[in-house]
């Protein structure tokens, strides 16, 4: 923005725009070129680059996912670093745009000359950083996407996401395979689910698990993400009157929906399924009460049957940092997996004592991984080798405090069978009273 | 799946709907309608309205709507002292159509993120009792939560109309929008009326901040998915219009929600803005045109 | 400038393009400028229409999107070539701007410009809807394996989208110096008036629309491969509307010269603070420059510095 003022007295005339137009070029070329000068280089940490959600729709969870990066940064280095190096965090943000995605991968690792590259937090934003991943052979664990490495099948990716080997079928088969387990047996379903990318693969999941268990689908619709009034959608799915809702719904339609259901006294044996947001600490304290009865999807929840060891240390220093950042005090549903994506990286390179990308995807293939959300075993397409998504129901919930949220009891897991802490109660209308 | 409750029932919800538009959509049809202000930045105090409504909520417990109203002083100094600063930098300059108008998408960015570095990027709600609870008459479910906006977003509507044409100013106001220069013959100063309008303007985003934080969460970006529907309702509604505005609101709301409700809820939006583009091309000057 | 000069000048710069790559240059910066050609394409059309006659097109994304969809239908249907993606992307976003261009007989100012905006919300709800190109999922493209030219294929795009550019300016270029740009310009100051000249008022506005949106639909024409994926939210993504029209703002919305100067003046910017500052104090940037330049430069840089010259030669 400096370029003019040089340029006064070189302009005399207007017939000199030309040089003018060279000039500023090479004014911007040189601002450019200053600013990206390389930084002086530390005493040869080994460094880790990303791009994460800073700003933009997803910064919610970006931020609190880089907080939980930073605390295994600075645990991994507590004890000594991995093979003795220092670890180092080069992140930018990445403005939830996938266009900043290839710029900012390519930087880490021309420029900031990273050693590994892990994942951004979302589907949109990890597949453009796909292609120069496999380009260069590089090991890439990826935080939170659905599907990234269905078409690819690349053998580096990993997601730490538990979504397992078939990423919307697996995912959405919990919901069913809940509500096809209660007498009297379900018959008929709704689906609905937000025009954005994740809804629409829930959905896509779902409408294939219908057929496998047998229900009839009496609603099937979607709604533009920035829908104001959810009554009309609610109101629409009552008058079918389906046995079991299932909703697929980023965190602002989730309360709308929520709301709305109750407003017009959606009353199905059975409701929730994929909505986002039920997990934040925002959502649970407004919603409180009204929470109560619904059965949604989690990865993680302070059951007893989920005390993994570390997970309790890591909530207890991550809700210290988080109240001073604004970002989600609780903390349940995404700081322990982005701890845990870097945790089996670590792993990864002091267990192949290296940093060759080959060993160390091969060895995060071949091993399973002790981590803070438990044993992660990856399968051949780098998803998890069996789904670990959670199916929890409200219960018990009378206010909007934020403290029970904390403890057991009020999230109980009753799918699948290996963590549940509780039964369902079934129909939805019983847990209302 | 027709039925006539259902039917009842959207027009109801569409209805409710529309209320809610009208308060959002009030500032933009003064700003824009009547002094050709360009204000693409309203939505973004709207979202500044909805962010005092919850800190007001959340610290002090005070009802959405009581801030609401308390804050509408403040934000009206503030739209008188954002006019200035447009006047003098373009009104007077006669250069205020396509400038003012970036100057207001830096005002968008700005306000949004200093929104962003006050409260963080997550999403923030208010607590009120009547929040969740319905009524019902007959068939009819109405929730309050949908209710409340509607019924302050029609008085609102009705307090400016009255405003505009009952009072000294209100008449000012009208008549600057139509002839500043026969204004200024007339002795009154056309730089201050149009102040006092401006200020209005933003102050009805006190109030309609407030009633959007009690409908469902809000973050800062929020305010661009709203630019388009704002100023739909302002031009359709004719530019300055005051009871147009609440009716192309209307019309935008129940053509919103019979489309989520009969076909598929995906088209809704698109619907809307559809019927803004017919609009536009059967009729430019809106429905209520002057 | 003569036409002799401008087009020894667009040689030099695409000759220059070609030699970078021949360098070997870290792969990053062809990223970044590429990101920073784009938003030069993408003013420049913008200000064929919004700065020489007046319209302010708020649809930018609009045709930016379907030139990147049409390629992906291009893609997915018969592996065009990169080519044929932009020239398939440019045709069918030029029929669409012939398409606005009629809009023009009945709305002016700001109507058009609401019109251009609810466009763009009808294009993105119908994209949204659409299977075949990802529909709101989105779609994973893969690159060819081999590249026309040889090098990356990040040096090859970038390598297209300097000639792109070139294209781009050039035809700014001849429409402010031909009977085009006379005619625009008095439209622009007033249609009216113009019309009672004789000035074949609709057939001019059709050209620039026509253009416009055929240059807007070039730039997206190549982003499928950029990105590798697209999806509906990313491509109709307001910030191409507020880029668009900020950088001819910027740089001076009066000659084919501003948008450019603005687009990699901001652009760069931009692009820089993404990887410096990694917070929210980036678009605050953008704001208040914004603000900044429109109070207290109106012209833009080009109009700054021509006011500088002329008061220096006083």
């Amino acid at each position: 923005m400096r370029g003019d003022y040089p340029l006064n007295s070189t302009l005399r005339s207007s017939r000199r725009r030309l040089r003018a137009t060279v000039v500023c070029a090479l004014v911007a070329a040189l601002v450019l070129s200053a600013a990206w000068a390389p930084a002086a280089l530390a005493a040869d940490p080994i460094k880790i680059g990303f791009g994460m959600a800073l700003t933009g729709g997803l910064a919610a969870n970006g931020k609190a996912a880089l907080i939980a990066m930073q605390l295994w940064a600075e645990d991994v280095n507590k004890t000594g670093g991995l093979l003795g190096r220092k670890v180092e965090l080069v992140y930018y943000d990445d403005q939830t745009k996938g266009a900043t995605v290839p710029g900012i991968y390519t930087k880490l690792l021309d420029v900031d000359k990273v050693h590994f590259v892990v994942s951004g937090y979302g589907t949109n934003l990890i597949a453009p950083a796909m292609p120069i991943v496999m380009e260069r052979k590089l090991v890439f664990p990826a935080l939170f996407g659905l599907a990234n490495n269905e078409k690819a099948n690349y053998r580096g990716y990993f997601q730490i996401m538990p979504a397992g080997p078939r990423p919307a079928l697996d995912w959405t088969a919990t919901y069913l395979e809940v509500a096809t387990r209660q007498t009297p047996k379900p018959q008929t379903i709704a689906i609905v689910g937000a025009d954005a990318e994740y809804p629409h693969n829930a959905l896509a999941g779902i409408r294939e698990n219908i057929k496998k268990f047998g229900l009839k689908t009496v609603y099937d619709a979607t709604y533009p993400p920035n829908t104001v009034d959810f009554t009309p959608i609610a109101r629409a799915i009552k008058a079918t009157n389906p046995d079991v809702v299932f909703v697929a719904s980023y965190p602002p339609d989730s309360v709308g929906m929520v709301l709305a259901a109750h407003e017009v006294q959606l009353r199905p044996k059975m409701f929730g399924g994929g909505m986002v947001g039920l997990q934040f600490a925002a959502f649970l304290t407004k919603l409180g009460p009204k929470l109560n009865g619904i059965v949604n999807y989690d990865f993680w929840v302070p059951e007893p049957s989920l005390k993994f060891p570390g997970i309790e240390e890591f909530l207890k220093r991550y809700q210290a940092r988080a109240a001073k950042e604004g970002v989600d005090p609780l903390g349940h549903y995404l700081p322990p997996w982005a701890y845990a994506y870097l945790q089996v990286l670590g792993q990864a390179i002091e267990g192949t004592k290296s940093v060759d990308q080959q060993k160390v995807a091969e060895y995060l293939h071949a091993k399973e991984h002790d981590t803070i959300v438990g044993k992660v075993k990856f399968g051949g397409n780098g998803e998890w080798a069996t789904s670990r998504v959670l199916q929890v129901q409200f219960q018990g919930i009378d206010s909007g405090d934020v403290a029970q949220f904390h403890k057991p009891g009020k999230r109980v897991v009753v799918w699948p069978e290996q963590f549940k802490s509780g039964n369902v109660v079934y129909p939805y209308e019983k847990a209302l009273k | 799946m027709f039925s006539l409750e259902l039917l009842l029932n959207a027009l109801v919800a569409g209805i409710l709907l529309g209320g809610f538009y009208a308060a959002v959509s009030l500032g933009i049809s003064m700003a824009f309608g009547l002094l050709d202000v360009v204000n693409i930045a309203h939505p973004v105090f709207v979202m500044l309205g909805a962010y005092a409504a919850y800190i007001m909520n959340v610290r002090l417990g005070f009802d959405p709507i009581l801030t609401g109203v308390l804050f509408t002083p403040l934000f009206y100094g503030l739209g008188v002292l954002l006019y200035r600063v447009y006047y003098a930098s373009f009104e007077r300059k006669g250069a205020e159509s396509l400038r003012g108008l970036v100057f207001f998408f830096g005002v968008l960015f700005i306000v949004e993120v200093s929104l962003l570095l006050a409260f963080g990027v997550d999403y923030r709600l208010v607590e009120a009792p009547y929040i969740g609870e319905s009524l019902r008459i007959g068939s009819v479910g109405i929730a309050f939560r949908l209710l409340v906006p509607c019924v302050v977003g029609v008085a609102l509507t009705g307090a400016l109309y009255l405003f505009l044409s009952r009072t000294f100013y209100g008449r000012a106001i009208q008549a600057v929008a139509q002839d500043a220069f026969a204004l200024r013959l007339m002795g009154a100063n056309p730089f201050r009326v149009k102040g006092i309008a401006f200020g209005l303007a933003i102050a009805t985003a006190a109030l309609a901040g407030a009633l959007l934080i009690m409908i469902g969460p809000v973050e800062p970006a929020m305010n661009r998915e709203y630019i388009g529907r704002v100023f739909a309702v302002a031009v359709l509604g004719g530019m300055g219009s005051i009871g147009g505005t609440l009716v192309a609101a209307l019309i935008l709301g129940i053509a919103e929600s019979l489309t989520a409700t009969f076909s598929g809820p995906s088209w809704s939006v698109a619907v809307s803005f559809g019927v803004l583009l017919f609009a536009l091309a059967v009729r430019p000057a809106g429905l209520f045109g002057r | 400038m003569a036409g002799r000069t401008f087009a020894a000048l667009a040689v030099v710069v695409v000759a220059a393009g070609l030699a970078v790559t021949g360098l070997g240059v870290n792969q990053y910066y062809y990223f970044a400028a590429y990101v920073v050609l784009q938003y030069v394409v993408l003013a420049t059309a913008w200000n064929i229409l919004g700065g020489y006659t007046g319209y302010v097109n708020f649809g930018t994304p609009a045709f930016f999107a379907l030139g990147a969809y049409t390629a992906v239908v291009l893609i997915q249907s018969m592996k065009a070539p990169l080519v044929v993606q932009l020239l398939g992307g440019a045709a069918v976003a030029g029929v669409l701007g012939l398409g606005i261009g009629y809009l023009t007989l009945r709305l002016r100012g700001v109507f058009f410009s609401i019109a251009t905006l609810a466009l763009a919300v009808v294009l993105q709800t119908l994209f949204v809807n659409w299977e075949y190109t990802g529909g709101a999922r989105g779609i994973t493209l893969a690159r060819p394996a081999t590249t026309p030219l040889g090098g990356s294929y990040v040096e090859y795009l970038f390598v297209v989208m300097l000639v792109l550019t070139v294209i781009a300016v050039a035809t700014a270029w001849w429409i402010e110096h031909s009977w085009v740009g006379r005619g625009l310009a008095a439209i622009r100051d007033n249609e009216e008036a113009a019309e009672c000249m004789g000035v074949p008022t609709l057939r001019l506005k059709l050209v620039a629309t026509t253009v416009s949106g055929l240059l807007m639909g070039l730039a997206g024409g190549s982003f499928p491969y950029y990105l590798t994926f697209i999806e509906p939210a990313s491509v109709f993504d307001l910030n191409y509307a507020v880029n668009s029209l900020a950088m001819p703002m910027i740089g001076g919305s009066t000659t084919w010269m501003g948008p450019v100067i603005g687009a990699i003046l901001l652009g760069t910017a931009q692009q820089v603070a993404t990887v410096t500052i990694s917070s929210a104090l980036n678009l605050l940037i953008v704001g208040v420059i914004l603000v900044a330049f429109v109070i207290l430069a109106p012209e833009g840089i080009v109009g700054l510095v021509q006011r500088l010259a002329r008061r220096g030669r006083a």
